[in-house]
């Protein structure tokens, strides 16, 4: 086919892939747009509209959207009316894809066709993505395809899912013949299915009421299958023997928990070695800028603002990665809707489903795509209590001030097979969960009443999880934090060091010059309000550009403390700083801060998006500050009176 | 009303006591719950009631008992084919 030659209306330019949750329909993404993106196991990772680029052989390139993974076009979930939206043309100032690729599980069929049979009926351009077909063929599952198409009237191409081997690519392979390019097989056929539609009368359609009709559907995948797969054994998708350890009652919830401590534990234990060398890099390119530059303004710009400020950020990379790494390796196993299943009893006392527990699980890399994948949640009441909730999971934001508080304050002792550190940012994070569960009890019970939560959740087959994708994963982490340390983090910091600065200390000034800048006087001022919780002046004032990312609020105190540093003691590591100027009841009292931690703007603009309102976000912040002074000022005043006893 | 071990759905019934407005029998049969379909408990939530996890054709679901017992079974047409 020579596509430059093609008539402009037959010209592909804008394809979308639509499958059922859990088909690899994002993987399949990937292998089109080249676009790091995540694939999880999960129904509803998918919950923002992705599009991405694909370059054509000819040069062209089209837009490839992947939408949210659905059941049926009858949508249910806000995700799911997303993605019926998107094709039935009626999302305001979107046009409708030329051409659908419905992806299918080759080892589901039964399940996956009756979608395909209700996107068939749209009328539009249309190919079949025959996905996951290596283990379909594993399991010694027959398809022949070209039945199947000749059946459906729709042409079929064969992928094959993540290729497990370490440098893998996705590859598509034609039954019985070498191996080929599937990402050009797919996008040719998708061509085609234009140019056939531009020449075809149209075709009679189905009543859209019958074709919503899941019986009748149900009829029609059988027909199908007898046809295209008559020999088809019934194939194992399930290892229940591992289901039976995994989702028991006892060993189930066992293993969970071990999961959970084992991840807070590699948090703190592996992060050592790559912290010490980002601290000594740090150490000495601070030196190097010593030595090598006259005293003066901008030596101390760049060694207290930049240096003593980013450093005290990125130095936690390495524990943000490894969460992150646990994270994702369960997302692409297939573990996570297990736990939801394990932990959904206990959700349903605080009346909530346990579907909300991905939503909550994301939360604790970060609220805001936590946030957005509530939308998976159907009733409205139980989505608003999950995304009011969301912010109390610990967010990977907060570990750099965990980190630095439990790394000065609480001895690196062994307790049994456990280390002390670990145990505490465990209970830290259990604060944040329990507290979670007590907001969200609260407010199912006055203000977002409902009787039934629906589950019905998807619990599909243990995948091997793929290399690639968590490297691909772990590296958009990594870039997305360090480029908020290269932005906002680099913005904040400069502005705090002018701030910081300036004006200088009048003459015969005894005490550190930060102490008569704006920022001085804004941190005195700060502490009126935060010294009965024990906050001094220094705390005070790194809460504030703390607002902008929380993890901020640890660069800005390294800044703050750079220059509080009288005489020969600048650019020293903030740890030992804070660990020798704060008392215990002050250094518990910030930990229990910020278990709540009102200030996080991004997630109050994403609460706002999401809801459509500002009652909302104006409501979680103003509860979330009340319950963050509250614990602060318990917390303070316990760990006051124990030490003084 | 499910049993622990297999069996064949007949339909789905609307859930006792609610109104079905938020669409539980629709839902269940989107995914599957259809009659004459081969329908198994796999196991239950911790606790011994739910969630109870169910295996439909080839797909497994999650499901909380109000929605279990939309599903209206045949135990015997599964002894009788055994």
């Amino acid at each position: 086919m020579n596509a430059t030659t093609l008539p402009q209306t037959s010209r592909l330019s804008y394809i979308a892939l639509v499958g059922n949750p859990n088909c690899g329909k994002t993987a399949l993404f990937n292998l089109l747009t080249g676009a790091h993106q995540k694939v999880a196991n999960y129904a509803g990772v998918t919950v923002e509209r992705k599009l991405g680029s694909a370059a054509l052989l000819d040069g062209h390139t089209l837009t490839v959207v992947d939408l949210p993974g659905t059941y049926s076009l009858n949508p249910t979930t806000a995700d799911e009316s997303v993605t019926h939206d998107v094709l039935m043309g009626l999302r305001a100032g979107e046009a409708p894809p030329d051409a659908i690729v419905a992806v299918v599980d080759a080892t589901n069929l039964r399940m996956n066709l009756r979608l395909v049979l209700q996107l068939r009926e749209l009328g539009k351009p249309m190919v079949l993505a025959l996905n996951m077909m290596d283990v379909a063929r594993a399991h010694g599952l027959q398809i022949d395809v070209e039945k199947l198409s000749a059946e459906l009237g729709l042409p079929v191409v064969e992928t094959v899912a993540v290729d497990n081997s370490l440098f893998g690519n996705w590859i598509t392979r034609r039954t019985g013949h070498a191996v080929e390019n599937g990402r050009e097989a797919l996008l040719h056929a998708a061509q085609q299915a234009l140019v056939e539609q531009a020449k075809a009368t149209s075709r009679v359609q189905t009543d859209q009421l019958v074709m919503l009709d899941p019986i009748y559907l149900q009829q029609q995948v059988k027909r199908i299958l007898s046809v295209a797969a008559p020999k088809a054994p019934r194939i194992k998708r399930f290892n229940h023997h591992i289901d039976a350890v995994v989702m028991h009652p006892v060993w189930g919830l066992v293993l969970l928990s071990a999961l959970l401590m084992m991840i807070f534990q590699a948090v703190f234990s592996w992060a050592n070695v790559p912290m010490d060398a980002i601290k000594e890099v740090m150490a000495a390119t601070a030196e190097l800028i010593t030595a090598n530059m006259p005293e003066g303004m901008l030596r101390s710009l760049l060694v207290d603002g930049v240096v003593a400020g980013l450093g005290g950020v990125v130095v936690f990379l390495p524990q943000i990665l490894i969460l992150f790494f646990f994270i994702l390796l369960l997302e692409d196993s297939g573990y996570l809707p297990r736990a939801a299943f394990l932990l959904d009893n206990l959700m349903g006392k605080v009346g909530l489903s346990g579907r909300a527990f991905i939503p909550l699980l994301s939360s604790f890399a970060c609220a805001i795509p936590g946030i957005m994948a509530a939308r998976t949640i159907p009733n409205w009441r139980d989505r608003l209590a999950t995304i009011m909730i969301a912010p109390l999971m610990t967010c990977s934001a907060r570990l750099p001030l965990y980190a630095l508080l439990i790394g000065a304050f609480i001895p690196a002792r062994d307790v049994g097979m456990f280390n002390l550190q670990g145990l505490t940012l465990f209970a830290l994070y259990v604060a944040g969960i329990l507290s979670a569960m007590a907001v969200a009890w609260v407010f199912k019970r006055t203000w977002m009443k409902s009787s039934y939560q629906p589950l019905m959740l998807e619990l599909p087959p243990y995948r091997m999880p793929n290399l690639r994708n968590l490297l691909q994963g772990l590296w958009q982490r990594a870039a997305i934090f360090m480029q908020r340390v290269g932005t906002i983090i680099f913005a904040v910091m400069v502005l705090l060091w002018f701030l910081s600065t300036f004006p200088g200390p009048p003459d015969g000034a005894t005490g550190a010059a930060i102490q008569y800048s704006f920022a001085g006087m804004l941190g005195h001022a700060l502490e009126v309000v935060f010294a009965p919780i024990g906050f001094n002046w220094q705390i005070s004032l790194a809460l504030v550009p703390g607002m902008a990312a929380r993890e901020v609020a640890v660069g800005a105190l390294a800044t703050v403390y750079s220059l509080s540093a009288t005489g020969e003691e600048t650019a020293q590591a903030l740890s030992p700083l804070i660990a020798q100027g704060w008392s215990v009841a002050t250094a518990y009292s910030l930990l229990a801060w910020y278990v709540f931690a009102p200030q996080c703007i991004s997630t109050l603009v994403v609460v706002r998006r999401e809801t459509n309102s500002w009652r909302y976000p104006a409501f979680m912040a103003a509860y979330l500050f009340a319950l963050a002074y509250l614990a602060s000022f318990i917390t303070f005043r316990v760990v006051t009176a124990l030490t003084l006893a | 009303m499910l049993a622990r071990s297999s069996a064949v759905v007949l339909g789905l019934i609307e859930p006792a006591g609610t109104q079905d407005d938020l669409g539980i029998t629709r839902r269940l049969a989107e995914l599957g719950f259809l009659p004459g379909e081969k329908v198994t408990v796999l196991r239950r939530g911790p606790g011994g009631r739910e969630p109870l996890a169910v295996q439909i054709g080839d797909t497994v679901f999650a499901l909380r008992s109000i929605e279990a017992d939309c599903i209206k079974v045949d135990s015997r047409a599964m002894a009788e084919a055994a």
